[in-house]
C-alpha cells in the first residue's frame, strides 16, 4: 500500500502549495506503467484529506497509456505490458510516457480553511464538479 | 494523529541503532517545514519558487495571520509536480553522499523469505576481512535481522518502518546520520520484503539488487515486471533447493530477460555457499569502481 505514502505527499504538496486555502479540486495524471493503482489512491484519498485543507476535494485521475519510440526504426508505439517490443521488433526503445505520477492542478475553493474544531459548516462551492467523468482524458 | 496540522495517522518510523541501542522515532513521516497555514513559527521557509501568478509582496518572516488572500478563490492552479520529487530530492542527495565518500550503496529487494538476510549475513561473514561492511536492515516491526546482521560482524541500524512497506530516501538518510558509514565502504540497504512498492521509491543506492528463490516460482519476474525492471542484477537464491521443487532456471532467466534485456543474473545458494564467490566477487569489483568513480568526469562507468 504505497499509495497511502504517495497520497500523504499529494496532500502535503497542494496544502503547502494552496497555503491557507481550502482546496476542492486535484487532478492527478498516472501512467499505467507507474505500479500504482488508482482505485487504491482513491481510497486512501478520501481518508487521508480529513482534516486537512484537501477535506471533500475531488479527485480526479487520468490515466496516461504507457508510448515508446524506437530506437532503430524511429516510430512510436503503444505500449501494454512493461516489455512490449516495437512491431519492427526491436527491444531497444525510449519510454516517452506511461510512467507519470504528477499532480497536475488544483482548485482552490471559496472559503479559507480553518482547522477543526473551529471549522464553519461545510461548504462544496466544488459540487458540481463531483459528477465530472474520472478517468477522462 | 499529527498535533501539529491535525492531518491523519502515518505510520511511525523508527530507526534503532543496534550498536549503541539508540532508538529515534519519528511522529510522522513528513516535516512540517511549512504547515497548512495554522500556527506556526516564524521561521518557516516559504520559498516559492513555483510560477503561478500571484504575488508574494509582503515579508514572509510570517506573522500574517493567514487571512488574506493569497491565491484568487476558485481559481485552478496549475502545479506540474511530480509526486515522487521529495523522495527523488533527498535520493539523489543519499547518492551525492555516498559518491563523495567512495561508498558503494545496494539496495537489496525481494519478496518475503527470499533469503536476503541469509544472504547478507554470508556476504558479511565472508567480506567483512576484505571491506568495511555497513548495513541497514528495513522491515515493518522488530529488530530480529538487524541483530542476526550484528551477530555476523557489521555494524547496523535497523528501520521499522510500522505500516510502511518500503524504505523511503529520507529513511535512509536517518539511517545513515546513526550508521555513519566510513570512506570507501560498502552499505548494503535490505529493503522491506515486497516485491511491488520497493521498485517506486529510489534510496539514492547505486546498484538495485533483486533476490528471487527458487520457492517462489520461475515466473516472478513476469509476474512483477516493475522490480526486476528497476534492477540492475538479479541473484536466483536457495538454488540447493532445485531438485526439490518445479522452477526451471532458464525459463526463470529467459522470462527476467524478456523484462529487463540488460539485467546481469547470477545463480547461488547462500546456506551452502554454492555460486557465492561469483557475487562477492562482483561486489569488490563494483566497490572498485565506486572508488575510482568519484568525481571523475567518466561516470558512465556505472551506466
Amino acid at each position: 500500500m504505497h499509495e497511502l505514502a504517495l497520497v500523504e505527499s499529494v496532500i502535503d504538496m497542494v496544502a503547502e502549495h494552496a497555503q491557507s486555502h481550502r482546496v476542492c479540486r486535484v487532478k492527478l495524471e498516472i501512467g499505467t506503467f507507474t505500479c500504482v493503482t488508482p482505485d487504491a489512491i482513491r481510497f486512501c484519498f478520501d481518508v487521508a484529506t480529513e482534516k486537512t485543507p484537501l477535506e471533500d476535494a475531488v479527485l480526479e485521475i487520468v490515466e496516461i497509456d504507457a508510448r515508446a519510440r524506437c530506437r532503430v526504426c524511429g516510430e512510436t508505439f503503444a505500449q501494454e505490458w512493461l516489455w512490449t517490443a516495437c512491431p519492427c521488433g526491436a527491444q531497444d526503445y525510449e519510454r516517452l510516457s506511461g510512467e507519470e505520477l504528477r499532480i497536475k492542478e488544483y482548485e482552490l475553493a471559496a472559503d479559507a480553511w480553518v482547522a477543526a474544531p473551529q471549522r464553519k459548516s461545510r461548504s462544496y462551492p466544488c459540487a458540481r464538479r463531483a459528477a465530472a467523468p474520472i478517468g477522462q482524458k | 494523529m499529527c498535533e501539529t496540522c491535525g492531518c491523519t495517522d502515518r505510520a511511525e518510523v523508527k530507526v534503532i541503532n543496534l550498536e549503541t541501542g539508540k532508538t529515534l522515532s519519528s511522529p510522522s513521516k513528513h516535516e512540517h517545514k511549512v504547515s497548512y497555514g495554522h500556527a506556526h513559527a516564524s521561521d518557516d521557509h516559504h520559498s516559492h519558487d513555483h510560477n503561478h501568478d500571484h504575488h508574494h509582496d509582503h515579508a514572509h518572516g510570517h506573522s500574517h495571520g493567514h487571512g488574506e488572500a493569497h491565491h484568487a478563490s476558485g481559481s485552478t492552479i496549475l502545479l506540474e509536480q511530480n509526486v515522487l520529487a521529495k523522495n527523488a530530492a533527498l535520493a539523489a542527495r543519499n547518492r551525492a553522499w555516498f559518491s563523495g565518500r567512495e561508498i558503494l550503496a545496494l539496495n537489496l529487494v525481494s519478496g518475503p523469505g527470499a533469503g536476503k538476510t541469509t544472504l547478507l549475513e554470508r556476504t558479511v561473514k565472508d567480506l567483512r576481512h576484505r571491506h568495511e561492511l555497513f548495513v541497514i536492515e528495513g522491515d515493518q516491526a522488530t529488530s530480529n535481522d538487524g541483530e542476526r546482521i550484528k551477530a555476523a560482524g557489521a555494524p547496523v541500524v535497523q528501520i521499522n518502518t510500522g505500516s510502511g512497506c518500503h524504505l523511503d530516501s529520507g529513511m535512509v538518510a536517518r539511517g545513515l546520520t546513526e550508521l555513519k558509514p566510513s570512506v570507501g565502504s560498502i552499505v548494503m540497504i535490505e529493503n522491506v520484503g515486497n516485491l511491488v512498492c520497493p521498485a517506486l521509491f529510489d534510496l539514492g543506492e547505486r546498484v538495485k539488487v533483486a533476490i528471487l528463490s527458487v520457492t517462489e516460482g520461475d515466473d516472478k519476474p513476469i509476474k512483477y515486471p516493475h522490480m526486476f525492471q528497476a534492477a540492475s542484477l538479479l541473484l536466483i537464491n536457495k538454488i540447493d533447493l532445485l531438485p526439490y521443487v518445479d522452477f526451471k532456471l532458464d525459463r526463470c532467466q529467459a522470462y527476467a530477460r524478456q523484462v529487463n534485456p540488460a539485467i546481469e543474473i547470477m545463480t547461488l545458494s547462500a546456506t551452502t555457499g554454492e555460486g557465492l564467490a561469483a557475487w562477492l566477487d562482483w561486489i569488490s569489483a563494483t566497490s572498485h569502481r565506486e572508488h575510482e568513480a568519484t568525481f571523475s568526469p567518466d561516470l558512465a562507468a556505472f551506466k
